[in-house]
């Protein structure tokens, strides 16, 4: 992975410092609330209902087991012991307090960490897909351009102050595992009939109050472009975007009024000033960063023989094997899977482990794994590269320490936002609803066998749980004080994204869990041979499932 | 006499707005809108002293920069701090139609905005509040290394690392 050099320690350090002084001069009444709140949120500090939250960035997800060992201090010095991971490759705390922020910077910049611009109307952390560089349908490798992103947007001068947050996505493979659509800018990695690396340009995408996929404004970007051809888009949207009203301030706006045909227009029209000035990318430059995503020093394996070692050992253990067919996948390198550890068993809330957890996590990265894993947009930990022959032993150190639930990519992995319980924005608490339903369905044979199954969950509709997406979505919403919930479903982020529609009338939290019995209910009895629960909604459509959640009961 | 801080040092400012009620131009270096300055623009050539002109964020910036070329001084007024569209004008003016004389940040921008603020070309901040200046000053500093292209670093650090 990326390693920092002088100047990336320096302009990090430098970073921590000027925050330490802002955050003294706040606390010394210097710098009124106002001023000092687009400070804090550009390193990470929410207020939010109960204390400050910090978000500290995960850079496109990827973490060293050096890097989880000192969150796990810090968890334990400055938090109350436990940190969450979100639905953006990062990681919060929840409990820090205003006057030591600055002191947990400093130790993330320890071990190259950051939490600029985790929050803010400004560019945000570059995601991308968790199976980076190992995925068996990948294209490129989009990591080494994520740092590149990742440089070009830190501390961008001209672009701190933007309309509204700004989100961008790499993909490189061909399915989407970065709901890359769903981003203000998405690149997807694409090859030319010559065989050139370049990007195809999405923008306008997100989620939020106005859910949109993103459109296509240019085909073939030439790789070396990446980084002039970003600072036309977002100068555009920097002049253009509406400042008057928070809720119409996102890119998909002016993308929606300017229409995608002449916001391109308005970019190529830019650009033009700005391609091949000093910031087109050199050969030179693209290999340096390309040199840290180098292949770890695989075993060469006989690739039949570790698959027929591994199937005997999954035919005597029923639990081992259900974790292998849920929690690990294949990779390009023979004799290796990729192994998500899981967290989301029952009765934690989604993506929160404990410094423990942290370090036993650590621990199996450097044990398996080469030393290294990946945050996933889904609120998981993956493990890329371990051998087949360790995936047992792996599988029983992770299960001691509650990591290896087989609920991966099933309707029990769902996301989840913090909402009422953490969030001040939230309407409804998503927490209690998301136990509610891992409570109901914990018939680990019913939940296999409703296959692969993306249940989202987000208390208010900023979508932080991205329900939008989820094949079932659930939002929270507030109706004279009371927390009610309102169902979607047919949501998908794969590449033919598709948003999902609202079912009916909003639920009470105590209906839920049987409106979703319900749900799948229909699902099982109307699919054909193994088809999905998407693929069966796709088919027969929404009313068969609405009569059902809305029948009388008898 | 109020003070401006330009070009790293807190200096008296002499430049005099026009108010909106003002029917002449007075001698002396005075600072227009660009509604004013167009209004005037008969009185100018013989104007007793310099003229600036203040610009806001939305400017069409294209459409309008010719003449503005030949001023002393170019002000972009902040509505407020968290109104981002001067940096963009600011660079244009430095990179795309290489203005050389003064840019002035004027109205609601903040002390811990001015790095960045220089990076984009400003080099004089007309504070509208009381802010200390020489403290401000300070914040001028925060780095001393930089990823990006901008109006005072005409390489990006990868060219230069």
């Amino acid at each position: 992975m990326y390693k920092y050099d002088n100047y990336d320690h320096k302009i990090v350090n430098e970073r921590v410092e000027q925050f330490r002084d802002q955050t003294q001069r706040y606390l010394a009444g210097e710098i009124a609330d106002e001023e000092f709140l687009p400070l804090r949120l550009q390193n990470g500090l929410y207020v939010q209902r109960l204390a400050p939250m910090l978000r500290i960035a995960v850079p496109y997800g990827m973490l060293s087991s050096h890097q989880v060992r000192k969150l796990a201090h810090i968890a334990r010095v400055y938090d109350k012991g436990y940190v969450h991971f979100t639905t953006r490759q990062n990681i919060q705390l929840n409990w820090p307090a205003l006057e030591q922020v600055p002191d947990i910077l400093a130790a993330l910049a320890e071990v190259e960490m950051h939490a600029i611009q985790t929050s803010g109307n400004c560019i945000r952390n570059t995601t991308t897909d968790q199976f980076a560089g190992v995925a068996n349908d990948e294209i490129e490798d989009p990591r080494p351009w994520c740092e590149l992103i990742r440089q070009w947007s830190t501390m961008h001068p001209e672009f701190a102050f933007l309309p509204r947050k700004f989100k961008i996505a790499v993909c490189g493979s061909e399915e989407d595992r970065a709901a890359f659509l769903l981003h203000d800018i998405g690149l997807q990695l694409v090859k030319n009939d010559a065989g050139e690396l370049g990007f195809e340009v999405f923008v306008g995408g997100g989620l939020g109050r106005t859910p949109v996929i993103g459109s296509s404004i240019r085909k073939f970007l030439p790789k070396e472009h990446l980084l002039s051809y970003l600072d036309a888009i977002v100068r555009v949207y920097n002049r253009y975007g509406n400042r008057d009203n928070k809720y119409k301030a996102r890119i998909k706006i002016l993308v929606k009024a300017w229409t995608p045909e002449v916001f391109a227009q308005r970019v190529e029209a830019e650009w033009e000033h700005l391609k091949n000035g000093p910031s087109t990318l050199t050969d030179k430059e693209i290999s340096r960063v390309k040199r840290f995503f180098s292949a770890p020093d695989y075993q060469s394996i006989n690739a039949t023989e570790s698959a027929d070692k591994l199937a005997a050992i999954a035919a005597d253990n029923t639990a081992f094997s259900r974790w292998l067919d849920r929690n690990t996948q294949s990779q390009k390198q023979a004799g290796y899977r990729s192994v998500t550890l899981s967290l989301k068993p029952a009765g934690v809330a989604p993506g929160d482990v404990t410094d423990k957890q942290l370090e036993t996590i650590a621990d199996l990265a450097d044990r398996y794994s080469f030393g290294e894993l990946r945050a996933t947009h889904n609120q998981n930990v993956v493990l890329t590269d371990v051998i087949e022959s360790e995936l047992y032993n792996l599988w029983k150190q992770a299960k001691a320490s509650g990591l290896a639930t087989p609920n991966i990519g099933t309707i029990n992995d769902m996301i989840c936002c913090p909402g009422g319980d953490y969030c001040s924005l939230a309407n409804a608490k998503s927490i209690p609803v998301a136990e509610a339903i891992q409570r109901k369905f914990s018939d680990l044979d019913y939940v296999y066998d409703l296959g692969d199954l993306t249940l989202n969950i987000s208390g208010c509709m900023n979508a932080c749980g991205h329900h939008h997406i989820g094949h079932i979505g659930i939002l929270g919403v507030d109706k004279k004080g009371k927390e009610w919930y309102q169902i979607q479903i047919g949501g998908s982020a794969n590449k033919n994204a598709s948003l999902g529609k609202v079912l009916g009338p909003s639920l009470a939290r105590d209906q839920i869990t049987d409106g979703i019995e319900k749900l799948l209910d229909v699902y099982v009895e109307n699919r054909i041979a193994d088809e999905s629960f998407l693929s069966t909604y796709q088919r027969i459509g929404i009313e068969k499932f609405k009569e059902r959640v809305y029948a009388p009961s008898t | 006499m109020p003070q401006v801080l330009k070009d790293h040092c807190v200096i008296e400012d002499n430049w005099i707005p026009l108010e909106a009620s003002s029917e002449t131009v007075p001698e002396g270096d005075v600072l227009l809108t660009y509604n004013q300055w167009q209004d005037f623009s008969e009185q100018l050539p013989t104007h007793n002293g310099s003229v600036g002109v203040i610009i806001e964020g939305n400017a069409e910036i294209e459409d309008i920069v010719e003449p503005l070329l030949n001023l002393p001084l170019i002000a972009i007024n902040f509505p407020k701090f968290a109104d981002g569209r001067g940096f963009s004008i600011a660079r244009l003016l430095r990179e795309r139609y290489n203005y050389q004389g003064e840019i002035r940040a004027v109205g609601g921008f903040i002390r811990d905005q001015l790095y960045l603020l220089s990076r984009c070309g400003f080099n004089a901040f007309k504070f509208s509040d009381d802010t200390d200046l020489t403290k401000a000053a300070n914040s001028l500093q925060d780095f001393s290394e930089t990823y990006q292209v901008s109006a005072d670093e005409e390489n990006p650090l990868f060219r230069r690392r």
